[in-house]
């Protein structure tokens, strides 16, 4: 499994944590998650507490527009994990 | 069974989660009821020990009707309803709602004890099973028995794709799964099948009724954000992801500071006069995906931090979405507060829930012209409604709710 395909999981299973009845095979990696899942913003905040709880990655709250689609999620926790330094 | 909101009418005990001989406390979680809308956990509200489960799991029973009985320390076992009242101490064994217009007479009707219908299946299995509703649905609809799936979910929940797999799997070793024979009795948990179908029913019947019954009168007001949405993404730098603050707190927050000064706002119209709330009680309305929506109670929201009511929503909102809200949550809101500037609208002209006599709602939070000591400037406003019932308040009143929640607003710090 590659770095990406691993993030993607990552990303994945907090938005199955906060929406148990998405269908991972359905998400469209480059429309608005919060469009396509009819997430809104307290979903939004506990999919970004699930990631931090996977990864240890902390997302500011500034950033959160940075993870508006599966693949710019995906690319933004890769850079924040490689700045990390791990 | 207790009335879990105005609008229901019966209910499904889906699962006991206490047996004869267990000892409970007031407030202990005993069984999972399925109404048309949600799975709600019912409350027991004596201290006692459990003498006998009256309504099997998988039956459907009208509000009212007594679900077990319960010894209180030698005592005579007596039937109750689980009640649904929170934070008010019922008589001893006469349970009431705290929505009279539906309240049941939990001491009447000893159900069906001549002939009660045989368990649909045995539950142990299922039970504490994290299973989401839309799973437990599909699995109904398939004939696949929940304990002999895998979860795949989080912390081993049993999602959608785990039943459909398992249904496939099933099928290719057995002969079609068809819907379960249930002898002598009708379908265990029929409602969940058609949930969307019955959901837009009991909302139907629910809204009908408001507008028939209720002359609402309408307000708004649009109240500049600025300050308290700069002093929220301050307070959430220095936070961790797990305490951040969302802008709809703020708001929940000031309206419940608000109503401390509106009593007149906070409670029921009930047989033709206003009857306050005991405490202030903000039903949350929460929109549930694939339809429907649901108004919880955030219980004393008035004297809760804005922590707390930050944690409560944030509860509420994951439970309500998971089906597992507790029924003292379904039955006592004294006022709604409506957020649908989530979906993007700039206002809600609401409709109140009876037997409530108010709803808030609040828009979108968006950049807006904002003219200010003479001059124009661009600001995060958001668009504050009320629905009011005429009969429990004017419209001066209203305005005046308004026009202190927009008070509240300006002193984030305060909140």
């Amino acid at each position: 499994m590659t770095a990406d395909e691993q993030m993607r999981d990552v990303v994945i299973g907090a938005l199955t944590e906060v929406a148990p009845e998405i269908d991972p095979a359905v998400i469209d990696p480059d429309t608005d998650l919060a469009e396509q899942l009819d997430i809104d913003s307290m979903d939004f905040l506990n999919v970004v507490v699930a990631i931090h709880e996977r990864t240890g990655i902390e997302i500011p709250e500034r950033d959160y527009p940075k993870l508006s689609t599966l693949s710019d999620a995906v690319a933004y926790l890769q850079a924040a994990r490689a700045h990390a330094g791990a | 069974m207790p009335s879990l909101g105005a609008d229901m009418e019966a209910g499904t005990l889906l699962e006991w989660y206490v047996k004869p001989g267990d000892v409970v406390k007031r407030g202990d979680i005993v069984a999972l009821v399925d109404t048309s809308k949600a799975e709600i956990e019912v409350e027991i509200f004596v201290d006692g020990v459990i003498d006998e489960l009256l309504v099997p799991a998988g039956t459907r029973v009208p509000v009212g009707t007594a679900l077990a009985t319960v010894r209180s320390a030698a005592q005579e076992p007596v039937p109750v309803a689980p009640d649904a009242v929170h934070g008010r101490a019922p008589p001893p064994l006469a349970a009431t709602v705290s929505t009279p217009p539906v309240a049941p007479e939990p001491l009447r009707a000893l159900v069906s004890r001549a002939a009660p219908p045989p368990p649909a299946r045995p539950i142990e299995q299922d039970h504490r099973l994290r299973v989401s509703p839309l799973a437990r649905r599909e699995a109904e609809q398939l004939g696949v028995d929940l304990a002999t799936v895998n979860g795949s979910g989080p912390e081993g929940a049993i999602t959608r794709a785990d039943v459909e797999g398992a249904a496939a799997a099933s099928a290719a070793t057995a002969p079609p799964p068809g819907p379960k024979p249930q002898p002598g009795q009708p379908p265990p948990v029929g409602a969940p099948a058609d949930r969307q179908v019955a959901m837009r029913e009991a909302i139907g019947a629910l809204m009908a009724r408001s507008k028939r019954e209720i002359p609402h009168y309408y307000l708004q007001l649009e109240i500049d954000l600025g300050q308290a949405l700069e002093w929220l993404h301050e307070a959430n730098l220095a936070r961790a992801v797990n305490n951040r603050l969302l802008p709809s707190a703020l708001l929940l927050s000031a309206v419940a500071r608000a109503i401390g000064e509106m009593p007149e706002m906070n409670g029921f119209w009930l047989d033709g006069a206003f009857q306050p709330g005991g405490g202030v009680h903000l039903g949350v309305a929460v929109s549930l995906r694939g339809g429907g929506l649901i108004a919880p109670a955030l219980h004393n929201a008035d004297q809760k931090s804005l922590d707390e009511i930050m944690a409560g929503v944030r509860d509420l909102v994951q439970r309500a979405r998971a089906g597992r809200l507790r029924a003292s949550e379904m039955s006592d809101p004294t006022i709604t507060v409506t957020n649908l500037g989530e979906r993007g609208v700039d206002l809600v002209h609401g409709v109140i829930y009876p037997p409530q006599v108010a709803l808030v709602g609040f828009g979108a939070i968006r950049d807006r012209p904002w003219a200010a000591d003479g001059m124009l400037g661009v600001r995060p406003t958001v668009i504050a409604t009320l629905a009011a019932d005429h009969r429990a308040s004017d419209g001066h009143a209203g305005g005046r709710f308004l026009t202190l929640i927009d008070r509240q607003l300006q002193k984030p710090e305060d909140s």
